[in-house]
């Protein structure tokens, strides 16, 4: 390994096999949620109201729970990829930059999980 | 990486004559900043509170409608707002996958397509919630006639 130019030392190497999985990550969610928050919104606005019962009755079915906790999952992990390229592109303190994107993934994670879980305890609480 | 402070940086946004598609570029982002976190948030939030019982769902949707049920100025701020960054978001994704097709990129054909995103992000949130609000809006012009 020599100690020249960054280009110098991967010289070479060949490429790692990973330059576009994010691109291809953000691409394959985005497709996913076209298609999971349309379903959502028209869900929402086709319901009589949105009460607690109304809700909670129509999140404990199980395809509209499932449906809702791939939605959560799709919509945060796209959210996590494009907040990050945002981050990336206007933060230019390397230090603040590594800060806000591991804040980043504690509010991705942290929030989808909190989704998560309050979709399956609707779902399988009211097992009536 | 480190950037050397001797070379000049890209042009600022005051450098360059605004364009459509310049304009919905930013817009794509502002979008989708927003609905990461405020979007992000509201969608947790309202799960949370469905999920923590009747009382926390009602003070979750206390804090977006009046006490008849109709919604408030924040509700109406956030929904509209939400529904508008969605769609333009939306759009410009649709466009984007045009473009990552490797077409689309004639200056005619991109700035219409950019003109396009942006009109139909207000149309489609105009009709939406002129929809939604109707009885509302109706329920005005009636009280002053």
């Amino acid at each position: 390994m020599g100690t020249g130019t960054g280009l110098g030392r991967v010289r070479g190497l060949g490429s790692a096999k990973k330059g576009a999985h994010h691109w291809w990550m953000q691409r394959l969610t985005a497709t996913g949620n076209l298609l999971l928050v349309s379903w959502f919104i028209i869900s929402l606005i086709r319901l009589p109201n949105l009460s607690h019962a109304i809700v909670t009755d129509w999140l404990s079915s199980p395809l509209v729970a499932v449906a809702a906790i791939v939605l959560v999952a799709n919509v945060f992990w796209h959210l996590r990829l494009g907040l990050q390229v945002v981050l990336e592109d206007y933060v230019h303190n390397e230090a603040s930059k590594l800060g806000l994107i591991v804040l980043l993934n504690f509010y991705a994670i942290g929030a989808a999980a909190v989704a998560i879980f309050s979709i399956a305890k609707i779902a399988f609480g009211s097992a009536a | 990486m480190s950037r050397n402070h001797s070379r000049p940086l890209s042009p600022h946004l005051s450098h360059w004559k605004w364009g459509a598609n310049m304009l919905v570029s930013i817009l794509h982002r502002m979008a989708g900043v927003g609905l990461a976190t405020v979007g992000g948030l509201v969608l947790a939030g309202w799960f949370f509170a469905a999920a923590s019982g009747e009382e926390t769902y009602a003070c979750f949707i206390g804090l977006l409608t009046v006490e008849s049920g109709a919604i408030n100025i924040v509700g109406a701020v956030l929904g509209i707002g939400l529904t508008w960054a969605f769609f333009t978001h939306l759009f410009n994704g649709l466009r984007h996958f045009v473009m990552d097709a490797g077409a689309g990129y004639e200056l005619q054909t991109n700035r219409r397509s950019a003109i396009a995103v942006v009109a139909g992000g207000i149309v489609v949130t105009l009709v939406l919630w002129g929809w939604l609000l109707w009885p509302v809006i109706t329920g005005l012009v009636g009280g002053e006639g």
